[in-house]
């Protein structure tokens, strides 16, 4: 299970009602030294950072065999950036009690509502693990097709609208028959500023699969929506992302553009944590976060995910030229695979997949044959 | 991280077999008047009368019990329906030019309603166009075994019956022209037939009547014409005297004309004396043009019927002895579009009769409705012998219309149905059979001051008007006052005492009396607002209550008001008998009132503070409808720039500050335990539009002591949904998870005590979700989210009763919930876990959907048409459908030989066809295909029922506010935050 932050847009709230944005490159979001942290005087106690989204790579499939099309999608894009958002909390008595209530979530009930014991490490401008709350993340990537994407939006506790709107229209199915034209249910616009928006995980066009784990197929518009708002507290949207559909040699060079750099960037984020002692916190953090959701929460797994992290974005980076065509060839997989998520589900489960790069090259072989056949 | 459980249940084949011997879906029986019917028929032989409706059924009637419907496969109007007098068949005519014959077949010893053939008129190719062939009219010889089909090209064609073959001898237009004089034909066609009429003494020679005015009278055998009426008026219809030797037609003039037939001459204007003439229409167009009449004429007398609504058909009921001179016609039978009225002929005066089905339910809107199961004896005696005072003629015993067997067995339980019209009425029907029939009015606009009390005068000096009309009918849509409309019903069936709850805020509690009574009633308000400012209502004034003491006729009658303040419609009553206590709600708050005492006991707002819109009453509403009106032009002329309309729904959870979410929704007292678990107490729990639920424990005294204190109300808990949807129904389970018994049927030994040893718990349906909370801490046991698995909304709940068919002794409490999607979930209690679905309503079908009442025994009913409720049966067992058999002679059977094996027992095409089949023709694997139909919430892997509470996945929590128990250090926390917060210490957060 790894956490990455990767282009980072930082978001400091210094105050409930001043919020300034920031773009890092090659620094560290978490690097406490003045110039990015201009706002450190005038705190009076530490600034409590809040990762808006995670992304649990754990023993993901792809990520053995090479560039991953999901990672490679968020690199790509202008605006896929997986944003941080920090705010500080000035004093933990005016602390609100559900953002970081929707951390402890063994607590039931009214013991959620109480405030957490306070760990109290002084002389670190970072703020606890407590203070931060999840915002949205990337979960079961390691068991769904590629085409697909499960993303977890948390609104639980935060006044930003979930902030998109959903239409009609019409997806395109492979099944035996050919290609069928099937209805289906798109993500029609983003509210600016919204959750959805602000995650980056969600896009125009991703067409809705499923809704908290329930098929969407057959049901009309307005059974969706009425599904997704009594999901908003946790709403779980499995999409087949716009992106990951279209393949245009004009996105692929696009892609290692965004590559590069965002490898880079990743390097450099992964060298710092290492030794900052506040980035380990953030680690740290980032994985309390996780600790709710996925049972293991063990630092070595963290350490050692992050290592393969690591070598992937420097082999990313380094052949920056020749792997732009695999990576496109890749990409061109799941673009026509379009497996339904249940019978994949058996193939990329199988943990043995997960260390034998043989088992999955070959796999992959069999993908790219299938989809040059669909492509036509 | 959220588990999707993909658990398979309901595989258990015992479980299976349960769940089919208590629950199976049938729709049974339509109640009430047919919408827009279109035709009508009768069967002096069989005494049957058939109705067509628009939309392309037809229903046929007789004894009381006795009914059935068959709906043709096209939804096309029934414009003619002529029956083979004695052999069980009915010719219809369909608006699409196609005649159907049905049949009445026997099956297991009842008889249904059966197609068995169609014809259509070919057209003539090259010579006459499509519309010539258009059947005007039919006539169907006495003998039975002739058709005569009438067109518009002013051909007549010819069908041997019953096989609908057509027969070689048309006779076409120019075959009469070639016998006209000249000065007649004037080069133009005689124009569409109008009428056919059969010789009443020799079957062999019909007149033939053409819209341009001429007779003609045709020998069918030698083929010639025999004679000629030369008529200049537009014809509208002909009929013979029973001697033929004379024929009346009626013209488009409004006038009619006597002929003689061997003179071939007019003989006379004027009515002959002795028989009674009937005709409808015919009234001076200039004055009455508008008005639906009938005229009745016989000598001297002479009565012209004024009905409501327009007239269909009618039809005489009369000796059928041919040697009589004249009809002797002893009812007259009148279709309107919105009733049916019986004139009985023989009476002098010539009254109505009231009819034992067809009520006209919709003789003034319905605006809600209460069904009460098992109504004692008493009660049930006591609203009949109301019901006499006022319709004496309530006995049915002369009905004329009796062909046919009632075979339902008499019903063990006396069932009400109560409904509430807009005119501030309600009306009590026996809803124990297949028939509705009405059984008492109640009417609470006598209370108050309306405009309608002077109007009554004006009507007197009418008496001098010709004709001489008399109002006839009870169909009346036009409500004197709007605020009249009666909202919400509550009506204990132990002690006869019944709350009525209107538009305008008025509550009224009444009690059932056997003698007349002259009194005041006691007046109270309750200002719902309490000390919430900024407010100001905008809408309606409350109905101003009469002073004085008012007649009240034996029945239910009026003790007490109480007025809600500000005057908005009542949303949700309760009534507790047993407790003296009534609880009523509005868009603003609810209040709890003492009838015995006559004093208000509380009133809690329930208001958001943001909540502008609850403040404008109903008819301030143009302001926004103007906006919308505005915004969606606007949306038009957008979408005609994109060339493309599409539909987007933006997906944002419910907010607090929603509007009208203070609106209460349900309420509901019960004897549970509220302050800890050992002492249990009247409660009274409500709960609104946006997800609160107020638990107040009530300090009821003892009997005796009712008159000396007080009621007391001390808010014990609220609880705060945390998806804030609507709260639609609260109900509280014993420790057994039975239901609580109603009022008195403990004290009375009528029901099984509850358990009160183990733990209670309540059960709180939302809009989206049911939950089972134990009591007294309110932690949730249970839940289902409905909209979360189906994205499906709740419309309708209700706990009833399924006893198994195989054994009586085998009973299951099941939660009924009825979704925007016209389907119905049953589901178990407490477990709440999913048994069966069914499609019943269709979505589109909003009033239908809204117009929903369950049972206590798994029935229901719906609004199908503004006329019509559809009964409708979840249970295995209690099935409430009409079993009836008519006696049938007839030569050839069709039916036997034909493949009539559906028999659709809806008549009505607003209906989603079930793919069900009868129970007990499903065996096996049907049986299996239909359990994978009918519940894809057992089959389906994505929609698993995770029952038990997930630790991890529950964000959902609620919150609970305790006020009873101790206060905790972090609720004292919580509660300081939430004044912080500049909210009033009521409203949470989460």
């Amino acid at each position: 299970m790894v956490t990455i932050w990767l282009r980072v847009s930082l978001q400091m709230a210094v105050t409930e009602d001043e919020i300034t944005q920031s773009r890092l490159g090659t620094q560290t979001p978490l690097d406490p030294s003045p110039p990015y942290n201009p706002w450190a005087p005038r705190l009076p106690r530490s600034p409590a950072l809040k990762p808006v989204s995670s992304f649990n790579n754990r023993d993901c499939p792809e990520h053995s065999r090479g560039p991953d099309t999901r990672l490679m999608k968020f690199y790509s894009g202008g605006l896929t950036l997986l944003p941080i958002t920090c705010s500080s909390a000035k004093n933990l008595d005016d602390f609100k009690p559900f953002p970081a209530g929707s951390l402890p979530r063994k607590k039931k009930g009214l013991a959620g509502l109480r405030q957490a014991p306070q760990k109290t490490k002084t002389g670190l401008l970072i703020s606890l693990p407590l203070d931060f709350r999840q915002v949205s993340s990337i979960i079961d990537a390691d068991i769904l097709p590629e085409t697909h994407l499960r993303v977890r939006l948390h609104k639980h506790g935060t006044h930003k609208p979930l902030g998109f709107y959903i239409r009609d229209g019409v997806s395109v199915r492979v099944t035996s028959q050919g290609v069928e034209k099937v209805p289906g249910v798109f993500i029609s616009r983003l509210v600016k500023g919204g959750l959805a928006e602000s995650t980056g995980l969600l896009g125009v066009n991703d067409e809705i699969l499923e809704v908290n784990g329930i098929d969407v197929a057959g049901k009309s518009l307005d059974q969706v929506t009425d599904m997704m708002v009594a999901n908003s507290h946790n709403l779980i949207v499995t999409v087949k992302p716009a992106n990951l559909r279209n393949n245009t040699i004009h996105r692929a060079s696009k892609t290692s553009a965004g590559n590069s750099s965002a490898g880079s960037g990743g390097s450099a984020l992964s060298h710092d944590s290492a030794p900052s002692p506040a980035s380990q916190n953030a680690c740290q953090n980032s994985n309390s976060n996780s600790v709710a959701e996925v049972e293991s929460d063990d630092d070595t797994d963290l350490i050692i995910e992050n290592d393969n992290m690591l070598s992937y974005r420097m082999t990313n980076g380094n052949g920056s030229h020749g792997n732009t065509q695999s990576s496109g060839a890749l990409r061109s997989l799941p673009q026509s695979f379009s497996l339904p998520s249940s019978s994949s589900l058996s193939s990329l489960t199988t943990p043995t997949q997960n260390g034998s790069p043989t088992k999955t090259s070959s796999s992959q072989e069999s993908m790219r044959e299938d989809g040059n056949f669909i492509t036509l | 991280m959220m588990k999707f459980r993909f658990r398979r249940q309901g595989n258990d084949p015992h479980r299976e077999k349960i769940k089919q011997d208590l629950f199976a879906f049938n729709k049974t029986v339509e109640h009430g008047f047919p919408n827009q019917p279109s035709a009508l028929g009768y069967d002096p032989k069989l005494q049957l009368m058939a109705i067509g409706t628009k939309s392309g059924a037809i229903k046929l009637y007789g004894a009381p019990g006795v009914e059935m419907t068959g709906l043709h496969k096209d939804t096309s109007a029934v414009t003619q329906i002529h029956f083979l007098h004695g052999q069980g068949r009915i010719l219809c005519l369909l608006d699409d030019n196609t005649i159907h014959l049905w049949e009445i077949v026997q099956r297991e010893n009842r008889s249904y309603l059966v197609e068995v053939n169609s014809f259509t008129l070919p057209g003539r190719p090259g010579i006459e166009s499509s519309s010539a062939t258009r059947v005007t009219v039919m006539l169907l010889k006495l003998s039975c075994n002739l058709l005569a089909l009438g067109t518009e090209g002013g051909g007549v064609h010819f069908l041997e019956l019953p096989s609908l073959t057509l027969l070689n001898r048309s006779l076409f237009q120019d075959q009469v022209m070639q016998s006209l004089p000249e000065e007649y034909k004037c080069g133009k066609s005689l124009g569409p037939v109008e009428s056919l009429q059969e010789h009443p003494k020799n079957s062999d020679k019909i007149l033939i009547g053409y819209s341009r005015g001429l007779v003609v009278l045709w020998d069918l055998n030698s083929r010639h014409v025999e004679n000629l009426f030369l008529g200049k008026q537009q014809l509208e219809s002909l009929v013979w005297e029973r001697s033929g030797n004379r024929f009346v037609s009626s013209h488009s003039d409004g006038g009619y004309m006597v002929w003689s037939v061997s003179c071939s001459k007019l003989c006379t204007h004027e009515p002959v004396s002795g028989p009674v003439v009937l005709f409808s229409g015919g009234m001076p167009r200039a004055s009455y043009g508008d008005r639906h009449c009938l005229s009745i004429l016989q000598d001297s007398s002479h009565v012209t019927l004024d009905f409501t609504s327009r007239v269909i058909d009618f039809f005489t009921i009369h000796c059928a002895e041919p040697e009589q001179e004249f009809d002797e016609a002893s009812m007259l039978v009148v279709l309107l579009e919105e009733e049916l009225v019986v004139v009985d002929l023989q009476t002098p005066g010539w009254p109505t009769l009231p009819a034992p089905y067809l009520a006209p339910l919709h003789s003034s809107a319905i605006t809600c409705a209460s069904h009460i199961s098992n109504v004692p004896p008493k009660l049930w005696e006591r609203v009949i012998s109301a019901g006499q005072l006022q319709c004496p003629l309530n006995s049915y015993e002369n009905w004329p219309i009796c062909g046919g067997k009632n075979l339902a067995p008499e019903s063990k339980q006396k069932e009400l149905l109560l409904t509430g019209h807009e005119d501030g009425t309600v009306r009590f029907w026996d809803a124990s059979g297949v028939s509705l029939k009405p059984l008492y009015k109640l009417s609470t606009a006598n209370i108050f001051q309306t405009d309608c009390d002077h109007n009554d005068s004006s009507t007197q000096g009418a008496e001098e008007e010709w004709p001489p009309f008399r109002k006839v009918g009870c169909f009346d849509p036009y409500s004197d006052d709007p605020r009249l409309g009666i909202q919400k019903i509550s009506l204990c069936k132990y002690s006869g005492k019944l709350l009525v709850a209107g538009t305008a805020g008025q509550v009224i509690v009444l009690v059932m009396s056997d003698e007349k009574s002259d009194h005041m009633i006691d007046v109270a308000t309750v200002d719902l607002l309490q000390d919430r400012e900024g407010f100001t209502w905008k809408g309606h004034d409350r109905l101003p209550p009469k002073s004085g003491s008012v007649v009240f006729a034996a029945g239910f009658q009026p003790v007490a008001l109480v007025q809600c303040l500000p005057p908005a419609a009542v949303t949700a009553v309760t009534l507790h008998a047993e407790w003296n206590l009534i609880a009523f709600g509005t868009s603003h708050g609810f209040g709890l009132f003492d009838y015995h005492r006559r004093s208000p006991v509380l009133a809690r707002c329930t208001l958001h503070p943001n909540d502008s819109l609850a403040m404008e009453g109903p008819l301030s509403r143009v302001k926004s409808l103007k906006k919308s009106l505005r915004q969606s032009f606007r949306r038009i002329r957008k979408s005609r720039v994109s060339g493309k309309k599409r539909a987007v729904r933006r997906i944002e959870p419910r907010s607090a500050d929603d509007s009208l979410s203070g609106v209460v929704r349900c309420l509901c007292f019960a004897d549970t335990f509220l302050k800890d678990g050992t002492h249990h107490g009247p409660t009274l729990w409500a709960g609104t539009n946006s997800g609160s639920v107020y638990a107040y424990a009530l300090d009821v005294p003892s009997q005796e002591k009712f008159s000396e204190r007080n009621v007391e109300a001390l808010l014990g808990k609220e609880i705060q949904l945390m998806h804030r949807a609507p709260v639609v129904s609260i109900a509280v389970l014993d420790g057994r998870g039975n239901p609580l018994p109603e009022p008195y049927e403990v004290s009375r030994d009528l029901a099984k005590a509850p358990d009160m040893q183990a733990s209670h718990s309540v059960l709180i349906a939302s809009e989206e979700q049911f939950k089972v909370f134990a009591l007294p801490k309110v932690s949730a046991k249970t839940k289902f989210k409905l909209t979360a698995h189906e994205g499906c909304r709740v419309r309708k709940v209700a706990l009833s009763n399924f006893t198994s068919v195989s054994s009586e002794e085998y009973s299951e409490n099941s939660l009924v919930c009825l979704t925007n999607l016209g389907d119905i979930h049953v589901f178990s209690v407490p477990s709440l876990r999913p048994q069966v679905r069914y499609d019943c309503v269709r979505k589109e079908d909003i009033s239908g959907i809204a117009s929903c009442v369950f049972t206590k025994t798994g029935q229901g009913f719906y609004l199908i048409s503004p006329s019509e409720y559809e009964r409708f049966s979840l249970s295995a067992r209690v099935i409430t459908e009409p079993l009836c058999r008519v006696e049938v002679e007839r030569p050839h059977d069709l039916s036997d030989n034909s493949s009539c094996s559906t028999i659709l027992p809806q008549a009505n095409g607003t209906h989603k066809t079930q793919v069900e089949s009868k129970p007990s023709e499903a065996e096996g694997l049907m049986e299996e295909l239909r359990s994978a139909l009918s519940s894809p919430v057992l089959g389906s892997p994505n929609s698993s029922a995770d029952l038990t509470l997930d630790t991890t996945g529950e964000l959902t929590m609620e919150d609970v506010k305790d006020f009873l128990t101790t206060v905790d250090e972090a609720e004292n926390n919580f509660r300081n935050m939430a004044e912080e917060d500049g909210r009033p210490p009521g409203i949470l957060i989460n």
